[in-house]
């Protein structure tokens, strides 16, 4: 199929010639004249840009999403619906989250107000906001420069799962899922969506120069900010076996084409260590396109996911024609992003056993600001310890550290057979030195990164003397909660 | 009003564009669809901080498909000069590079992709010198931008020397990227009979008009200068707009067509000013009981490559180094360093920010190494009875709100309480601490060039009784058109839904000032006062005929003219107004009264008036991470007599939480070719929406009427930004906490996590 279609705002559109790698920001202000949607940044990093789509939720049920029009590329869209601010108002009147941000003067110079609008829009029509942090998460990926965000909030909460039973309400009913598959080729460049490992397989024989794309969060940057044309993409997003969770047999398998939303809300109750890294891994509108496959793929020394599986002692799965073979996650990287990934082998997911109770698991990330940032140091902690006490087996792994996502060996190595307790925690901390030589740059400098792995370590043991996989308390001021539990206001 | 009917002044508005913001229908320069023929435009930047121009080649750029024209200096027709105050700042390098990424060229083409390659294309020689980049290096190589701006009252020396507490150090204050959603923007369109059209995302339009003009070697009334609405520009979109409009205008020119100029993020964040660095350094004495005797510092500023505003500002910082507190003997002086780095600019507060800074760090230093309480010393040491009403320029304090804005708020935030509470959850932690601190604000008003304190407005009435407003002021979002439409309404009688605010335009109120320095409503809403009252008293005799009433008793309210129990419709009152052949339109026009100053001497009455406020904040810090959460804010703010309560409202909030991203994590950092490497918001972090405290309480201070300005009210678009000095009050509380008595908290600003968690780790020493 050579032409890209989708649903934009009710109606369907058809495109051929088009590049593939145009993103739906650029198509909606230079093809639509649709410039509601702003450019803020072309990095998904302020959501000026943010649309909804509908995607299928838990248990297949459709639900609207909001997403960077600046980070999704034309044929990422294939066969779904998209919804910008323009469509928001009808000739009945304004949607309920337009009333709220005026009423609340929610505006003020108005630029990142219809991004705001969409990210209010997808919470009108969710179910789960049952907690007020909820709420910050739909909107960290909402930068405005303006208001100082209290009136924002108070419309957030007079509009969050309304509900309202409106044309888009009836829109997501009439939306039934539509196949992906794609072979498109525009401006000289090729863009396929496989819906079968078959398919995509032949593909990568005949394009053995094709670059695997799943949500495009990050390969996106190369065209936003590099101004680069990949000649050769294959989205991942058509291969459903990719998208799925299931425990069997006391593992979780966590397909690669996950999303980060998905794995978040997965974790929330059952791996509450993956559930803290998920919570400030990015905004939503990037959750709900980043995938588990493309944070690990990327292997980058930054990426929050790395640390926190390999800490539960993941195992990554690698697919190719051939068949499948496993190695531990942390084996998988192998270099500065580099992997040990073969040519036309795919990360088709990763394995986790469940966590025992008698374990200590935790994950931190430390970064400049809290929410929608990139860590200085993450962290992610396992300890295991013996009726005895002793530490019977500790990973302790580090991003932002190194080169690659990387445990602290010297600093386990202090833990197991140990009692675990302060000094052994103390001796350990002291040992993270002797693993790392962190570099200094924008997000902190080395002694910085060094002083807060160890006291990440410090922190843990204080956080898990009670709870020992503990979930982030509300109000927490820092991402580890080395609170003493005493009477306070 | 007291017969009941309707005026929209002083109510709870929304936002004039609200509406239309929400629904994206709202349009910005970049919004507006192509012209036919629109060409697109790119800047070649200079690869070096500070370098020697030999040469630039096109030839090869201009071969690149769809690129239509690549500029230089040489084809600059007028002054190649684009400074807004001194000449010192060129649109094209001609012979010097003073900054990376300073522009050498201007590919001009069909497409973005087009001018990218071309730019890639233009080679550009350069023999590079060494760079200064900070203002220590400045300070070592004697590179400045203007001569010293000093205040001096007193004796400041022998005042020290007798001072029974005296201590010296250094206040560091960091830059801030204005990161306005909207980046720079301009559309320009050739007209007939050697003229443009400029659409700009500008706070100046009379500027950006005069330097095009300059550039162009044309006349003002050539050009005209279009501003629709701006998303956000807080000072950033005052001198620095005009660069990108005379690139526009220059290309549109050179190739008879369309011309965009827009920045990408990227773009925007390297090449543009900022809020200016100020390396401080200070020598102050106090009494045993908390007074301040003695202040005596050096101010200095980082200017970047050209002095832009920054004398201005640099004297602004001055005038705010006093903050509300009375300095017996005091000397300040202000220096502005020239460095290599992209020229520093207007931004909210404009440098009171950053002298204000001095007198709380100071305030914070002195009560850790004494321990005296902090509320007790600020409070001491406010503005009092003559004499000690004195600012340090000789400026007499004769309204100061600040006592009694501190006793409210000390009340309504339930102060003594929580410090007790604070000071017990202290006592029980090991890896956390809380800190709680109350800071004022008074911050003058008025542009301290006094010149500039004029406006104007020019008021249309159509015979139906619908009117346009046209005023010098320009929409950012800081509700300006809210406000002046709720004047008009309010003058006229007119209903809003009647009255439209148009884009600010050059060729509708001439000579403008920027919309700046809070400054907007203040002045524009007299000249907006001033002409609806031309017409409504051109209408009133013609309301007399047709209410048969005596013309001193028409009111005109709610879209009615009102006499003696009886009323007509406004539009049959401007109908009868266009038959009997009387005008419907008038200008306005506003200076501000009895201002001046006089720099030489460091004298005189540079503020109209002085706006108020406080805030008390509550912070709670990780020892382990250096990590804070903001758990509440009450602020007490002091706007007059409001005339929109809930845009004010939005402009304290806003302001505040801008002020505590200067102060907290928005940090610009440079390597050491001159390069940010905090571009983009990948890096540069501004607040996002889980920074700001979840209990975030504002009042308008009640009972504030303000004399001699529009309608009792005050200026409010830059005060509220110092209020987020509390935050770093009570972050060094907080640190403090961590040690033991007495030790003074190392801690600059902005204060990052990173800085956060050394600054522990030093009160955790032994």
């Amino acid at each position: 199929m050579n032409s890209l279609r989708f649903n934009l705002n009710g109606a369907w559109v058809e495109e051929t010639g088009v590049s593939p790698t145009t993103t739906l920001l650029r198509y909606l202000r230079d093809r639509r004249g649709l410039t509601g949607t702003k450019e803020g940044c072309a990095e998904g990093d302020c959501g000026a840009c943010s649309v909804a789509v509908v995607e299928q939720g838990e248990d297949a049920r459709p639900v609207w999403r909001a997403i960077n029009a600046c980070l999704v590329m034309l044929p990422m869209l294939q066969g779904k619906h998209v919804v910008t601010v323009e469509a928001l108002r009808s000739p009945d009147g304004y949607h309920p989250v337009q009333l709220a941000m005026s009423k609340a003067l929610g505006s003020q110079c108005g630029y990142c107000t219809p991004g705001i609008v969409m990210s209010l829009f997808e919470a009108s029509y969710r179910t789960d906001l049952d907690a007020p942090w909820k709420l910050d998460d739909q909107l960290c990926g909402n930068l405005c420069r303006c208001t100082g965000y209290r009136p924002i909030r108070e419309a957030a909460q007079a509009v969050a799962g309304s509900c309202p039973e409106d044309r888009f309400a009836a829109q997501l009913e009439a939306s039934a899922p539509q196949g992906m598959a794609l072979a498109y080729e525009g401006e000289g460049q090729r863009f396929t969506t496989p819906e079968t490992f078959e398919a995509l397989w032949d593909e990568l024989d005949a394009h053995p120069d094709a670059r695997f794309v799943n949500g495009g969060t990050d390969l996106s940057l190369e065209v936003t900010k590099r101004f680069a044309l990949p000649p050769k993409l294959v989205s991942l997003e058509g291969l459903q076996a990719l998208k799925r969770i299931a425990v069997v047999d006391g593992v979780v398998r966590v397909g690669a084409g996950v999303t980060i939303s998905e794995l978040e809300s997965f974790s929330e109750r059952r791996f509450p260590s993956l559930h803290r890294m998920t919570r400030y891994f990015a905004a939503r509108q990037i959750k709900h396109r980043g995938t588990v496959g493309g944070n690990l793929g990327n292997a980058s020394p930054i990426g929050d996911l790395p640390p926190a599986l390999i800490a539960l002692g993941a195992t990554a799965v690698l697919r190719s024609r051939a068949g499948e073979r496993r190695l531990p996650l942390e084996d998988f990287f192998v270099g500065y992003r580099k992997t040990a990934l073969a040519p036309k082998e795919l990360l088709a997911g990763v394995e986790l056993p469940l966590v025992a109770p008698s374990a200590r698991a935790v994950s931190y990330k430390v970064s400049k600001r809290r929410e929608l940032d990139i860590s200085a140091v993450a962290a992610s902690f396992f300890v295991d310890v013996d009726a005895q006490g002793l530490v019977t087996a500790a990973r302790l792994a580090f991003g932002g550290m190194a080169a690659t996502p990387k445990r602290a060996s010297t600093a386990e190595r202090a833990l197991v057979g140990q009692p675990w307790g302060q000094a052994a925690v103390e001796a350990a901390a002291r040992a993270i030195a002797a693993d790392f030589t962190p570099m200094s740059d924008h997000r902190g400098s080395a002694p910085y990164r060094l002083l807060v792995a160890a006291n990440l370590l410090r922190g843990f043991f204080e956080e898990t003397r009670h709870d020992r996989q503990p979930a982030l308390r509300p109000g927490h001021a820092a991402t580890v909660q080395a609170l003493v539990e005493v009477a306070h206001g | 009003m007291a017969d009941g009917y309707v005026t929209p002044l002083h109510q709870p508005l929304l936002h004039e564009s609200g509406l239309k913001h929400v629904t994206g229908e709202a349009k910005y320069v970049d919004d507006f669809p192509a012209p036919p023929g629109m060409l697109v435009a790119q800047v070649v930047g200079a690869p070096v901080a500070r370098g020697r121009l030999r040469g630039v080649d096109s030839s090869e750029a201009r071969q690149v498909p769809g690129v239509h024209a690549v500029l230089t200096a040489r084809d600059v027709p007028g002054d190649n000069q684009v400074g807004p105050v001194i000449h010192d700042e060129e649109l094209l390098a001609s012979a010097e590079i003073h900054f990376l990424g300073q522009a050498v060229a201007l590919v001009v083409g069909e497409s973005y992709e087009a001018c990218r390659a071309g730019a890639a294309k233009v080679k550009v020689d350069v023999e590079p010198l060494p760079a200064v980049l900070t203002i220590e290096e400045a300070i070592a190589q004697d590179s400045w931008l203007a001569d010293p701006h000093t205040l001096l009252r007193g004796d400041p020396d022998a005042a020290l020397a007798r001072a029974a507490v005296r201590f010296q150090g250094e206040v560091v204050t960091g830059g801030q990227d204005h990161f306005y959603l909207e980046t720079h923007c301009t559309l320009a369109l050739p007209e007939e009979g050697d003229s443009l059209k400029l659409y700009c995302s500008t706070q100046h339009p009379s500027e950006v008009q005069a330097i095009v003009a300059h550039v162009l070697h044309w006349h003002r009334h050539q050009i005209v200068v279009e501003v629709p609405r701006m998303g956000g520009g807080f000072g950033g979109k005052e001198t620095q707009s005009a660069n990108y409009a005379a690139f526009a205008s220059l290309a549109a020119l050179k190739t008879g067509r369309p011309v965009k100029v827009w920045l990408n993020r990227d773009q925007d964040m390297l090449w543009t000013g900022k809020r200016h660095p100020f390396l401080t350094r200070f020598d102050v004495g106090f009494s045993a009981d908390g007074t301040l005797l003695a202040l005596d510092a050096q101010l200095y500023s980082n200017g970047g490559f050209s002095n832009d505003l920054t004398r201005a500002i640099t004297d602004r910082a001055l005038f705010h180094s006093d903050n509300g507190y009375f300095l017996p003997d005091v000397r300040l002086v202000g220096r502005p360093a020239r460095t290599n780095l992209p020229s520093n600019t207007a931004f909210r507060g404009f440098g009171g920010p950053q002298g204000m800074a001095v007198i709380e760090d100071i305030i914070s230093r002195f009560c850790e190494r004494t321990g005296l309480d902090p509320v007790e010393v600020r409070r001491r040491n406010f503005y009092g009875a003559a004499p000690r009403n004195l600012t340090p320029y000789h400026q007499v304090v004769d309204d100061n709100r600040l006592p009694r804005i501190f006793d409210e708020l000390l009340a309504s935030s339930d102060y003594a309480r929580r410090s007790a509470e604070v000071a017990a959850f202290n006592q029980g932690q090991v890896h956390a601490r809380r800190g709680l601190a109350l800071t004022p604000v008074k911050f003058g008003i008025s542009f301290t060039t006094s010149f500039l304190n004029q406006a104007g407005a020019l008021l249309v009435v159509y015979a139906d009784g619908s009117a346009q407003l046209n005023h010098g002021g320009t929409e950012m979002g800081q509700g300006l058109h809210t406000k002046m439409l709720a004047i008009c309404a309010h003058e006229l009688g007119l209903r809003p839904s009647r009255i439209r605010a148009m884009n600010t335009a050059t060729d509708k109120v001439p000579n403008t000032s920027a919309t700046a320095a809070s400054s907007g409503s203040d002045l524009n809403g007299q000249a907006v006062k001033q002409a609806c009252e031309v017409v409504r008293e051109r209408l009133r005799p013609i309301a007399a005929g047709l209410l048969d009433a005596p013309a001193d008793e028409v009111r005109f309210a709610d879209g009615r003219a009102l006499a003696q129990g009886r009323e007509v419709p406004l539009e049959q009152v401007t109908q009868a107004a266009y038959f009997a052949q009387v005008s419907l339109s008038a200008t306005g026009y506003y200076r501000t009264p009895d201002i001046s100053y006089d720099k030489a001497k460091g004298r005189g009455k540079p503020f109209h008036y002085f706006a108020y406020g406080a805030a008390v904040s509550e912070v709670e810090l990780s020892g382990l991470t250096g990590e804070w959460r903001l758990r509440r804010v009450d602020i007490l703010h002091d706007v007059g007599r409001s005339l929109a309560p809930t845009i004010d409202r939005g402009q304290v909030e806003g302001g505040f939480i801008q002020g505590m991203g200067w102060l907290t994590n928005e940090e610009l950092r440079f390597d050491e070719r001159g390069w940010l490497r905090t571009h983009s918001p990948d890096t540069y972090k501004i607040p996002a929406l889980g920074d700001a405290p979840e209990d975030f309480r504002v009042t308008l201070l009640a009972d504030a009427a303000q004399h001699d300005v529009i309608h009792g009210s005050k200026a409010v678009g830059e005060p509220p930004l110092m209020l987020a000095l509390s935050v770093v009050a009570a972050l060094r509380a907080a640190v403090a906490a961590f040690g033991p008595p007495g030790r003074e908290v190392k801690l600059p600003m902005p204060c990052t996590p990173e800085a956060l968690l050394f600054a522990v780790e030093a009160q955790r020493a032994p």
